[in-house]
């Protein structure tokens, strides 16, 4: 039942710890852990290698987003504990940059809530990445695919 | 009101917010986009009909024809990209 936005790291095995401290209910925990990728990128005829990005937020708003997101996972699965812990500033490749974490009496809902909760903040949340090239900045498109993977979760 | 950019569209139109005092007849956020379009070329860029941007009121995701009234921050922004 945590949000968190932050520019330092994270350490996985302590916050794993903290959220499962006393809850005896919690027979399945799912974790996803996202790291930026070392890219390479073609375009035309260069080849473009991402060395850093770096993540833009909307402070205030980006809270309130997650918030309501973990919400909506609390209200489609029986869930014990639910963190979400997102770092924005500069980041380079092998760095973590998010942290989901699912708690629930039974796996199946934890993994499956993980799942909605980071393709959900992939597309509801306010952040921006800005990758950093050999050959200058560029800005992140949204991709497709992660319209889709987050649209399979709406309710029909 | 407030009104703030993020990510390229902050380089665009040149400024990462400003006070802006639109016209009486500006009463939703698509109404003003349209207004904060004659500010500037940047503006006119970042803003432009057809661009891939959201917005949002008071931190809360708004579609264009959402009212601003009553409205303190209004914020405009590419897709989202975190995860």
């Amino acid at each position: 039942m945590a949000v968190r936005v932050q520019e330092s790291d994270f350490d996985v095995g302590a916050e794993l710890e903290r959220l499962t401290a006393g809850n005896k209910r919690i027979g399945g925990l799912a974790v996803f852990v996202g790291l930026v990728r070392e890219m390479h990128v073609r375009e035309g005829y260069h080849r473009d290698r991402v060395d850093a990005l770096t993540l833009e937020h909307y402070p205030g708003m980006t809270e309130r987003a997650l918030e309501e997101i973990e919400a909506e996972a609390r209200r489609r699965w029986p869930l014990e504990a639910t963190l979400i812990v997102h770092r924005h500033g500069r980041l380079e490749a092998g760095d973590r940059i998010v942290l989901v974490a699912v708690g629930s009496p039974h796996r199946e809902a934890a993994f499956e809530a993980c799942e909605f909760l980071v393709d959900w903040l992939k597309t509801k949340a306010p952040f921006w990445k800005l990758e950093e090239t050999p050959k200058g900045e560029k800005w992140v498109g949204a991709h497709a695919e992660d319209d889709q993977a987050a649209a399979r979760w709406n309710k029909k | 009101m407030k009104v703030r950019y993020f990510a390229w569209m902050k380089r665009t139109v040149g400024v990462a917010e400003e006070e802006v005092t639109p016209p009486a007849d500006v009463t939703t956020v698509g109404e003003l986009v349209v207004w904060l379009r004659q500010k500037s070329g940047g503006h006119a860029e970042a803003l432009a009909e057809g661009a891939a941007f959201g917005a949002a009121v008071d931190k809360r995701t708004a579609t264009f024809d959402a009212e601003l009234a009553g409205a303190h921050e209004v914020a405009f922004f590419p897709p989202f990209t975190g995860g």
